[in-house]
């Protein structure tokens, strides 16, 4: 395994987040709303052999070190600046080519799912990376609820735009709403989830609350946060950082080490939480999901469709 | 007495070796924060911004002499000097950290990055011009080259700065606001000794 360590999960979990769980879940199913300082916890998770080994970056780190532009430009700033954001109740429109649009109610959608817990690497673009535990359930599931056509080759998200709370709705950083989109196979793939949690908690704000994409083998902005449309396409929709800068960011944005950024070398990177003198480690083609993910782009030369 | 002539009375005291020991206060506030994990879950990229923030700073400092003594009336010339020391130790400090914290002497994607990315190139630029500056920044070679040659040589600074400003938008992902009013305030200063006559841009006549 590349991540080498001497950590593990045990060590780096909040056990504030453990004790008193049934408590915490009673006060949740009463209707009780914790604050950001208190996420809530989900209940019994599942546990995956994904990432076993894998040691996971500190939910401190996690939730502090965020690129969420709806709420500012840096790091801090979505931390400090997303509590506002109300995620309940919350839906997720589903349109497009499918046999049941409409709006799903997040609590209909995660009773109807099946949530498991996958300690996933996350890199971003930027040559940093995380390893997080999320929890979430198949992207698949999802669209399996709507019923997909056949005709649908995309899917399109959108993130939810809320001007009187997010600042950098009215500042023109992209053009909002924040768009991503999957190919129907890399939308299918079971490593592809949708995840509500991280640490056996709800997701806090600034990291995608209530619900969000995570697509491990991709860079990080591809795993678009705060959903609020999901939409089947047969043409291949736009997606956010490749209408801002095409020659920087592409449509696939699978890990590469191979091909870089314009403005940097994508051959290595750091991890968040190492501290001031963190090695650098090298990238992993795909993120180190290339055994699962590769057949997927199987003669396309990712140079050029990068 | 004025306001400027106190602050003018004031700086007269204020001997030029104590700018290097108060300059030296930030880096070393920097990294220690950086070390002791107060400058969060990526600190060498937060030391690195830091350090290159306060270059920016520092530039912008020295540019803005020759406007307040023209405007205010206040005259930090004689800190000049060693401000433009500092600014030249803050890029030095800048680009090692680069190179030792960041991107950890691996001297293929260092050069990679120095003439692939637009960015690097420019912020290595501007350092390798700052480097004849600080060379020639005593008295000894004001009276070598003459006063004349000394100050064209030394208007590279406004190069400097302007490059700096440029490397600071462009590192950014997309346009954002806090970079572009550096590079815009940098770009008046240096607009102002256009107008001023005092500095020709090739393609502009001008002469003496």
């Amino acid at each position: 395994m590349p991540f080498k360590t001497e950590l593990k999960h045990s060590d780096v979990t909040p056990k504030a987040a453990f004790l008193n769980r049934r408590q915490i879940i009673a006060g949740a199913a009463a209707g009780v709303m914790a604050g950001p300082a208190s996420a809530r916890a989900l209940g019994d998770i599942a546990k995956t052999s994904h990432g076993a080994g894998l040691a996971t970056t500190s939910l401190e780190d996690i939730s502090s070190y965020c690129n969420f532009y709806e709420f500012g430009v840096g790091k801090d700033d979505p931390p400090r600046n997303a509590q506002d954001m109300v995620t309940v109740p919350w839906s997720v429109e589903i349109a497009g080519l499918v046999d049941r649009p409409g709006t799903y109610g997040l609590e209909d959608i995660l009773r109807r799912v099946d949530l498991e817990e996958r300690i996933y690497r996350f890199r971003c673009v930027e040559a940093w990376a995380m390893v997080i535990p999320w929890v979430g359930f198949e992207l698949n599931q999802l669209l399996d609820m709507a019923g997909v056509q056949p005709s649908a080759k995309y899917v399109a998200f959108e993130t939810a735009v809320l001007p009187d709370v997010m600042e950098g709705i009215s500042r023109g950083y992209l053009d909002w709403p924040y768009r991503e989109a999957l190919r129907m196979d890399e939308a299918m793939h079971p490593l592809t989830l949708m995840s509500v949690g991280i640490y056996g908690e709800e997701l806090r704000n600034q990291n995608g609350a209530p619900i969000r994409l995570v697509v491990p083998w991709k860079y990080g902005f591809k795993s678009i946060k705060s959903v609020v449309k999901v939409e089947l396409t047969s043409k291949r929709p736009p997606n956010s950082w490749n209408m801002q800068n095409p020659r920087e960011y592409g449509f696939y944005s699978n890990v590469n080490p191979l091909v870089d950024h314009p403005r940097w070398s994508q051959a290595s990177e750091r991890r968040i939480g190492d501290g001031v003198f963190a090695r650098r480690h090298p990238t992993l083609m795909f993120n180190g999901y290339g055994d699962e993910v590769a057949s997927l782009y199987a003669g396309m030369d990712l140079t050029r469709e990068f | 007495m004025s306001l400027a002539d106190r602050v003018n009375a004031a700086v007269r005291r204020v001997p030029k070796w104590s700018l290097y020991p108060l300059g030296a206060i930030p880096i070393l506030w920097i990294y220690w924060r950086g070390i002791t994990g107060g400058l969060g879950a990526d600190p060498a990229k937060k030391i690195e911004h830091q350090i290159g923030l306060w270059a920016v700073w520092i530039l912008i400092a020295v540019l803005t002499v020759t406007p307040l003594r023209r405007w205010v009336g206040v005259n930090l010339i004689r800190l000049r000097r060693p401000l433009g020391h500092l600014a030249f130790f803050y890029v030095v400090a800048h680009l090692l950290t680069w190179l030792v914290l960041d991107i950890q002497l691996r001297w293929g994607e260092i050069w990679t990055d120095i003439v692939k990315r637009p960015y690097i190139t420019i912020g290595m630029v501007a350092f390798l011009v700052l480097i004849p500056l600080m060379w020639t920044s005593g008295d000894k070679a004001v009276r070598r080259l003459g006063a004349a040659r000394w100050q064209r040589l030394h208007k590279f600074t406004y190069l400097v700065a302007i490059l700096g400003g440029a490397h600071f938008v462009m590192v950014r992902k997309g346009w954002q606001l806090e970079p572009v009013v550096y590079l815009a305030v940098i770009a008046a200063l240096v607009g102002l000794r256009v107008f001023w006559g005092k500095l020709s841009i090739p393609g502009m006549a001008r002469r003496g």
